[in-house]
């Protein structure tokens, strides 16, 4: 859908996934609202719309933040990936494998917060500790798994990514 | 006794390839790669978006309501008050519809009253959502404020609906025995008045709808429905005067139900009726703040209790008086929470003498529905907490006071003498002893309970214990629908739900089983009202086994279709024939084979014998008026920091028997995540109101749920010791087995850890103030 243009609206470019993108938004507007809406990338979920749940995390500069409490002109000339950067076509991810094999997922919902907040960490600690991962998923919410098969499918994505 | 209709032939499940295996699930590939179909990623041309103006008070009058200037703001399409509806109903029950509760019902917007805060009063439609929201504060409400009544024992104040002279909506007993005299010949009596808190099932996804009139089909369809989409769309055709076959409910994937998702809320009749007002497709997605005050909640009840018991622990009776809060109006589920908690109060245990009065009363606090073990969970956890008492008080161990009284399997099937749902409370089948005694051997409960016991640490080490028993496969009924086309493509159809649960994958694995093909190969669908005429859906743990079953006697019929073609094919009679990984072949000469698509071929109209019937799909609804009882036990091990009054649960145990899993992992995914949700019941999640009725846990950082650092390591083991008697799978379900017991255990384990204090713990959630105060008057003492 897109937003009317105001006179409030910026032009801002972007890219998103590897792909460059030039529109005119509302200054209002949310980055994940502008994902979804304005470019109809939908992968990314938005839970709670205040910053605390996590479904909505996006890699912004190649960090992990909440696309729900940031706005989309605060995107300008800075690059995002979304969950559907993480497979190439049908090939999976290892994290992405590691959380299918080991049941990490039911409803779906929050499944691409968690798994991009997995990227981050695993790309600064290849090898953390039940401790580690418990403490750096702290601000991601499931409320379907009861996380112990998300903590095992992050350790077998630790153990994928080493083998690579 | 009631039982389910039909024998059932009993598969050999470890011959069958499908059922009991682990397989990954159908549905997690589109999940993993942001592909899935989640309401708010549908969009349709030429879009309209809705916002719900909802009340700020928790009663009043509205005397005036003016939204001349709201509609000249930019973007606004229309506004709807109560005044706009036409000729509009209020909303029915689903369950249990008694006439008695029909003042109590909800309209779709509120008709001049408002009951609590987040009472829809005006639906706003407008270009863009962001426009719809803007126009909420210009929309100018006249309220006239009423007396508030937030305490569902308060008997005095002033009534809510017009129509009933005070605000208890029902009042009714269950009893069975003579409670009078167990009292009697009580030898020691305990009492307990036990409070469980207000929680919800906050799924992470919020509910949302599209609705839109096709007029090509002429036909209203609407995208967002889940868990009773058949049920609904018949509410929804008698709400608008419609025809149900000019009504397509579709389910998308959907981001948890947990038994809140998926009812008819004012929502789910105000975005068709915009939709057909309009002639264009209207969504609404709801925020969280919404979600929180205008889902259903759950769990608010108080039991007084009263236990009569002889020296040696044996119980002889119990008397509870409960009362259910049940919030502003009662909703779909009528009365059928108490109901369900008078109803399995007595649990695993034999309970001679039983009388619980039960008291529904309406307050100005968003109306109370089911959550995941509604009822159970909180009758569980006051019944556990009641009987440690009881132990504490006649100094017996909390093992043996559970083993003495637990219902022994030669008792089974056991009648209970209670009854819910239309139907008597009957277990079917369970060793209830040797799932506590696992659950104690697992923990390693008699070993470490005194070794973790430190007088000297700052931490202090509880272990505590839940038995529970656990209603399951709900009848009357479910249906599947098996087609095999000319290439060979299984599909199965349903009517009931994927809220999350994974169905696709357990329906899939049971068709399989019986077509011997990989389950990957089966495309389930499910949650279109176009897909099978008849449907009930997903809730009470019913899914896998009623639809299961279904779908376990649709693959046989077609499979017997298939054998009886490729025995004419191949010139053969059909008993020499059998199905290997997916062909048809010869028993004694297996070389001989025809490929599934081959005879799918010979099926088709052309190519059939003119002497049979052509086409490979059936249906098949399996019918069964008798619920199927899961049962298990809990131990919660937590520590105390006496200091800081922090709580930390450190180790869940969970045994239970569901009868047969079909998929283990699944199964076990179930279990953690009831578990884990219980848990955040039990010491994180509440609705809090302040005197005035406003809601003051609005937001995820008021109202807690768990996360990682919050949640400990869960061990669990399925026992497979009590298969179902009452589907041809032999399964129970499973959805609700890991939260049944756990506020209980945890209840049980903090009253363990607080030593001599510990018998003050009467409430959940168990929070570091509510510790505080229970350890005060013996630091009293101390100091």
């Amino acid at each position: 859908m897109v937003q009317e243009a105001t006179d409030n609206s910026r032009l801002i470019k972007l890219t998103v996934n590897g792909i460059e993108y030039e529109r005119k938004v509302e200054t209002r507007v949310t980055l994940v609202d502008f994902i979804r809406n304005e470019l109809g990338i939908t992968g990314t979920h938005v839970g709670c719309e205040h910053g605390v749940c996590g479904a909505c995390t996006v890699m912004f500069d190649g960090q992990p933040v909440r696309s729900c409490i940031m706005l989309a002109v605060q995107a300008d000339s800075h690059s995002v990936q979304t969950v559907e950067s993480m497979s190439s076509g049908d090939q999976l991810h290892p994290i992405q494998q590691a959380f299918w094999e080991n049941f990490g997922l039911q409803c779906g919902f929050c499944t691409p917060g968690f798994l991009l907040t997995v990227q981050d960490l695993l790309s600064r600690n290849p090898n953390p500790t039940d401790t580690e991962i418990r403490e750096e998923l702290s601000g991601n919410i499931c409320r379907c798994t009861g996380y112990q098969s998300i903590i095992a499918a992050v350790k077998q994505a630790a153990i994928y990514m080493r083998q690579e | 006794m009631v039982s389910c209709l039909g024998q059932h032939n009993y598969m050999k499940i470890e011959h069958s390839k499908g059922i009991g295996e682990s397989i990954k699930r159908l549905e997690d590939k589109r999940f993993l790669q942001g592909q899935g179909h989640y309401i708010d990623d549908l969009q349709l041309p030429d879009m309209l978006h809705a916002a719900v103006l909802r009340s700020p008070y928790a009663h009043a009058t509205i005397t005036n309501i003016d939204v001349d200037f709201a509609l000249e703001q930019p973007g606004v399409v229309t506004i709807l008050t109560f005044a706009d509806l036409h000729s509009v109903k209020p909303i029915p029950i689903r369950l249990n519809p008694y006439g008695s509760l029909e003042p109590f019902l909800q309209y779709p917007l509120a008709n001049k009253r408002v009951r609590y805060v987040g009472d829809p009063v005006a639906l706003i439609i407008a270009h863009s959502r962001y426009q719809a929201e803007d126009v909420l504060d210009n929309i100018v409400v006249q309220y006239d404020p009423l007396p508030v009544n937030i305490d569902a024992e308060d008997k005095v104040s002033c009534p809510l609906h017009h129509d009933a002279k005070d605000n208890v909506a029902s009042n009714f007993v269950q009893q069975k025995g003579d409670v009078v005299e167990a009292f009697n010949k009580a030898e020691h009596i305990t009492k307990l008045r036990f409070t469980s808190g207000r929680h919800s099932g906050v799924p992470l996804e919020t509910r949302g709808l599209i609705a839109n009139y096709d007029a090509t089909q002429e036909k209203l369809k609407v995208w967002g429905p889940t868990k009773v989409t058949h049920f609904n769309r018949g509410v929804l055709a008698h709400m608008l005067e419609m025809e149900e076959h000019t009504i397509e409910m579709i389910e998308p994937d959907v981001g948890g139900g947990f038994g809140v998702r998926g009812e008819f809320y004012p929502e789910d009749y105000l975005i068709p009726y915009a939709a057909l007002m309009l002639k264009r497709p209207v969504k609404w997605i709801e925020d969280r703040l919404e979600n929180l005050m205008a889902c259903n909640h759950s769990r608010e009840q108080i039991y007084e209790m009263e236990m009569a018991l002889k020296k040696d622990g044996t119980i002889l009776g119990i008397k509870v008086l409960l009362s259910n809060d049940q919030g502003g109006y009662i909703r779909t589920h009528g009365i059928i929470v108490p109901e369900l908690s008078a109803a399995i109060f007595p649990g695993p245990y034999r309970i001679p003498n039983y009388r619980c009065e039960v008291r529904s009363v309406l307050t100005n606090k968003t109306p109370a529905g089911t959550y995941r073990a509604p009822g159970r969970y909180e009758c569980n956890s006051s019944r556990e907490r009641l009987l440690d008492l009881a132990a504490s008080e006649l100094m017996i161990d909390p093992v043996k006071i559970r083993s003495m009284n637990l219902i022994q399997p030669e008792d089974m099937p056991y009648e209970v003498g209670t009854e819910s749902l239309g139907e008597n409370i009957v277990y079917d089948s369970g060793d209830y002893p040797f799932a506590l005694q696992e659950v104690v051997r697992l923990s390693k409960y008699e070993e470490n309970r005194h070794v973790d016991h430190d007088n000297l640490s700052n931490k202090k080490v509880g272990y505590g214990i839940a038995c529970f028993v656990e209603k399951t496969g709900l009848g009357p009924f479910e249906g599947a629908r098996i087609e095999i086309d000319q290439t060979g493509a299984i599909t199965v159809s349903t009517g009931a739900a994927n809220v999350g649960q994974g169905l696709e994958t357990t329906l899939a694995q049971i068709a399989s089983s019986v077509l011997t093909v990989s389950p990957d190969s089966i495309q389930v669908l499910h949650g279109d009202t176009d897909l099978i005429p008849y449907g009930v859906g997903s809730f009470a743990s019913r899914a896998t086994v009623m639809a299961g079953s279904a779908v376990y006697y649709a693959a046989q019929k077609i499979r017997k279709k298939l054998l009886k073609i490729a025995a004419h094919t191949m010139n053969c009679q059909v008993e020499q024939l059998i199905i290997s990984d997916g062909d048809i072949c010869m028993i004694d000469h297996q070389d001989k084979r025809l490929t599934l698509t081959q005879v799918a071929q010979q099926s088709s109209p052309r190519n059939c014998p003119p002497d049979i019937e052509p086409g490979l799909d059936f249906t098949h609804y399996f019918r069964c008026n008798q619920m199927t009882f899961a049962h298990g036990a809990t131990i919660v091990k937590v520590e105390i920091d006496i200091t800081t009054c922090a709580i930390v649960p450190k180790h869940v145990w969970i045994v239970y028997d569901i009868g047969k899993a079909i998929n283990p992992q699944m199964v076990k995914g179930q279990i953690e995540g009831g578990a884990v949700q219980g848990l955040g019941g039990a010491l994180l999640e509440e609705f809090n109101y302040d005197p005035s009725g406003q809601l003051t846990s609005g937001s995820f950082v008021d109202y807690l749920l768990p996360t990682t650092t919050e949640t400990p390591l869960l061990e669990s083991k399925r026992l497979d010791r009590s298969p179902s008697t009452l589907n041809p799978i032999q399964v129970k379900g499973a959805g609700e087995c890991g939260i049944a017991g756990i506020g209980g255990a945890l209840a049980n384990a903090v009253a363990d850890a607080l030593g001599d204090s510990g018998n003050n713990v009467n409430v959940l959630p168990i929070t570091p103030e509510k510790v505080w105060q229970w350890l005060m008057p013996m630091q009293d003492k101390t100091n």
